[in-house]
């Protein structure tokens, strides 16, 4: 006969459980000690989670570890201890209460899969705080927040929970004599479990509706909430799933080689730089690779961008800043190269436009009806030299332009932060395109 | 030495990992996602659990409970994902709990301006939850100070067992600037204080003097260990003792608020006689540092002290900074959020100036210079 070396999990150092007499909680708190003893399990590996309510105060009974937290949050507190070490046993002890504005725990619980143990009181209403009615409350329940009946219709927890994906779903209540050997079983299942217990509240619902163990199960059964073992359709647990797709997955992280300088730059002074164009014209990813490219020639640079929530419509507009020195101030008063692509990006730009100074200058897509400006104005038929090379090209072809007559570094320097970047197929029709644009400039505009 | 470009969001993902942060929960929110679309790749890859949760309030309870078991946590959220933060904010305040919190802010209030950036949040980091004890924020300047100033903040929030805050925008978040990471020198690395084994039992807020430190025992190690949010004695077992109340609540203060000079990380730049003095913090700082320059290249005296710390506030700097000046200007992109702060410390002959401005627009060199009357 082996030796049973936990008699019991819970302590009487702070005194007797607290509940009032009649409470459904005590043979719950009982019933999960016995359980506990039936299982064996080390008191460090085990913690108790509790929710806010009259439930809350249990886990202080118990020799094992011990996680009280905020009300209806308890599921969020066991899932990150579960994720954390999951060797641990996880048990979230919560009331229907926590079960109502932690709502959204309980569905995601469930649909993840976590596997942590969640039993619920279910007493139909707020014990702690003075009765107050709760998602479970019976329709036409009285409570001290419902005076002439509850109007509103009870949650079935545990057909939520099914519904929600929820491997292992039981239904119990207070009475059951078996509640220890169900709980025990809970408990051992890997996956997420739930385990809903009926209950009588004796200083409010039992006192404002009469209530008692035979009305209980007639409610149960008014209700067609059925009991008993309600799933039980085990499927692997969220931390195994994580792993396995993390060692399945193809996405790693890819590192690139750092930028070391190597080529000459002509750039004295802070230069900003507007390129604007359309969704789809990799207008954003160029100008990185062009910001990267005056990098490998020793200059700073910043980019921001501005596109709108929907991505794949609209305007696309990036700004870089390129600058021999420390660049502070990471705002362009006053662009000094503007770089224009398509009729979306000048629709976003327009009002810029109007007001760019005569020191600034404007490479144009030829088609473009532009409004008066003081920028020196060059146009070039870029979607056209675009389209030839590659659909994606545009920004490579108008950028690769206006460097080549800019000169502020070599064109080659472009070329080698595409060549970094992208793969050999897709570089060498970006760098046949920044090449025919280079070849524009040197045509003029 | 070799750069990099990218934006201020990836650094603090890196400079998380480089601080062996091994678990991160966040919700998605403009624009601060990016955060946790590069740690859900780059932690599984050191051993630990990224993940989506199902909101905020989910975030900050899967990162309190996971740094109760041991491991170095991160959650990244913007303004509106503050307000649900707030919650769990006393939760750690109260459990004594090790983590980063990462604030994107954006233009407020409400959805205000998803993707534009402000100093939304400066004070209401600091005042956001129940209570009103002290926490630790810091805000970086540049993509470099984001990776910097996120390896920090694991140090302080594993060292003070405390909610770190950083307090970033969206003008560095998903800003790229050409930055060499490995040439930013950290300091060492700063574990949790753990207790020894082979004690009796366990106390979880076990302190000698009300600025110590308590030493943890992680949930699933040697000892059975107990957090609780409601009031509670040195071995977190509920208490309505007013005396023994008082003294943990004095505790969680005084370990913040008696290490501030630890904890504060301020840019000084003093010019001998200046009679004007420059106080900025975040991406305002690099407006600041052009204007003082400006003012300086036309034979003005000015001093410039830039905050990387600005909770608990960083006084004795400001105080002796501000000593012999007639002038002090505070840019913010806010209404004044931290200029209230320096008003309090500022003698009565000082004039403190505030240029606020909540547009979604950075502060320029220029409104500086002009609207505080630098020149």
């Amino acid at each position: 006969m082996s030796t049973v070396k936990y008699k019991t999990y819970m302590t009487d150092a702070i005194g007797p459980l607290p509940f009032c007499p009649g409470c459904g909680h005590t043979p719950l708190i009982k019933a999960l000690d016995k359980a506990l003893v039936k299982l064996q399990l080390d008191p460090k590996e085990v913690v108790i989670v509790t929710d806010i309510g009259c439930i809350g105060l249990s886990c202080r009974y118990f020799i094992t570890n011990a996680f009280h937290g905020l009300h209806g949050r308890s599921i969020t507190y066991g899932c990150g201890l579960k994720l954390a070490r999951p060797e641990l046993k996880v048990i979230v002890l919560k009331g229907d209460g926590g079960c109502g504005i932690g709502g959204t725990h309980l569905l995601n619980v469930a649909r993840r899969n976590i596997g942590i143990t969640l039993i619920v009181g279910n007493n139909f209403n707020y014990g702690m705080t003075g009765g107050q009615h709760s998602v479970t409350t019976p329709t036409d329940g009285r409570t001290t927040t419902t005076p002439w009946g509850n109007v509103e219709g009870p949650m079935d927890l545990c057909a939520t929970a099914i519904a929600a994906g929820a491997p292992w779903v039981y239904r119990a209540t207070m009475f059951d004599k078996d509640l220890p050997d169900v709980i025990a079983t809970a408990i051992e299942q890997p996956g997420f479990a739930m385990l809903d217990v009926w209950e009588l509240c004796a200083a409010y619902y039992v006192a404002l509706n009469e209530l008692d163990k035979k009305e209980l199960f007639s409610l149960l059964d008014g209700l067609s909430f059925e009991r008993g073992l309600l799933a039980d359709k085990p499927r692997p647990e969220y931390s195994e799933r994580y792993w396995a797709a993390y060692k399945a997955g193809k996405s790693t992280v890819k590192k690139k080689p750092p930028i070391e300088p190597k080529y000459a730059n002509t750039v004295t002074k802070q230069t900003g730089i507007f390129i604007a164009g359309s969704a789809g014209q990799k207008i954003r990813s160029t100008a990185t690779l062009f910001a990267e490219g005056a990098m490998f020639a020793g200059l700073n640079a910043t980019q921001k961008d501005d596109y709108p929530i929907t991505v794949q419509t609209g305007h696309s507009v990036s700004e870089i800043i390129l600058s021999p020195e420390t660049i502070e101030y990471t705002g362009i008063n006053s662009p000094d190269l503007f770089v224009l692509i398509s009729e979306d990006g000048l629709k976003r730009v327009r009002s810029q436009v109007e007001k760019l100074p005569e020191t600034c200058i404007l490479y144009a897509e030829e088609k473009l009806q532009l409004p008066e400006t003081n920028a020196r104005v060059r146009r070039f038929p870029f979607s056209r030299i675009g389209r030839d090379v590659g659909r994606l090209s545009v920004a490579a072809t108008a950028l690769g332009t206006m460097l080549a007559d800019t000169r502020m570094f070599p064109v080659e320097a472009f070329a080698e932060a595409i060549r970094r970047s992208q793969s050999p197929a897709i570089a060498e029709i970006n760098v046949k395109a920044l090449s025919a644009g280079a070849e524009l400039a040197a045509k003029g505009g | 030495m070799g750069y990099e470009f990218i934006e201020g969001n990836e650094a603090i993902a890196r400079g998380a990992i480089k601080a062996k942060c091994d678990f991160v929960a966040s919700y998605p929110i403009t624009p601060a996602s990016s955060i946790l679309h590069y740690l859900l790749r780059l932690v599984p890859e050191v051993g630990g659990i990224a993940i989506q949760a199902e909101d905020e309030i989910a975030s900050m309870g899967f990162c309190i409970a996971a740094s109760m078991a041991g491991r170095r946590v991160l959650t990244s959220t913007s303004g509106p994902g503050m307000s649900l933060y707030s919650e769990n904010i006393g939760l750690a305040i109260m459990g004594e709990t090790p983590m980063v919190i990462v604030d994107v802010q954006r233009q407020g209030p409400a959805t205000g301006s998803a993707t534009k950036g402000a100093e939304s949040d400066i004070q209401f980091t600091r005042w956001s939850t129940s209570g009103g004890l002290p926490i630790i924020a810091l805000s970086p300047a540049t993509v470099g100070e984001a990776y910097e100033l996120t390896y920090i903040a694991f140090n302080f929030a594993e060292k003070y067992r405390t909610p770190v805050f950083i307090l970033t925008n969206k003008e560095i978040g998903v800003t790229k600037e050409s930055v060499s990471l490995d040439s930013i020198k950290l300091p060492p690395l700063v574990e949790r204080k753990r207790v020894p084994t082979g004690q009796d039992r366990y106390f979880p807020h076990y302190f000698e003097s009300a600025e110590e430190v308590p030493a943890i025992s992680d949930f699933g190690g040697e000892y059975v260990a107990r957090f609780t949010t409601s009031t509670h004695d040195k071995t977190a077992y509920l208490t309505t003792k007013p005396e023994i109340i008082q003294e943990m609540i004095d505790h969680y203060a005084a370990k913040i608020d008696r290490a501030a000079d630890d904890i504060a990380l301020v840019k000084e730049d003093l010019e001998e006689g200046a009679d004007i003095l420059v106080i900025s913090y975040g991406i305002i700082s690099r407006s600041a540092a052009v204007a003082v320059r400006r003012a300086r290249a036309q034979g003005r005296k000015v001093s410039s002290l830039v905050l990387q710390t600005l909770w608990p506030v960083p006084e004795k700097v400001i105080e002796s900074a501000m000593c012999g000046v007639k002038k002090v200007i505070i840019p913010e992109m806010n209404m004044g959020q931290y200029l209230v702060e320096v008003e309090r410390l500022a003698p009565p002959e000082v004039e403190v100036v505030g240029v606020c401005k909540m547009n979604t627009t950075l502060v320029s060199p220029e409104e500086i210079i002009e609207r505080g009357g630098l020149l």
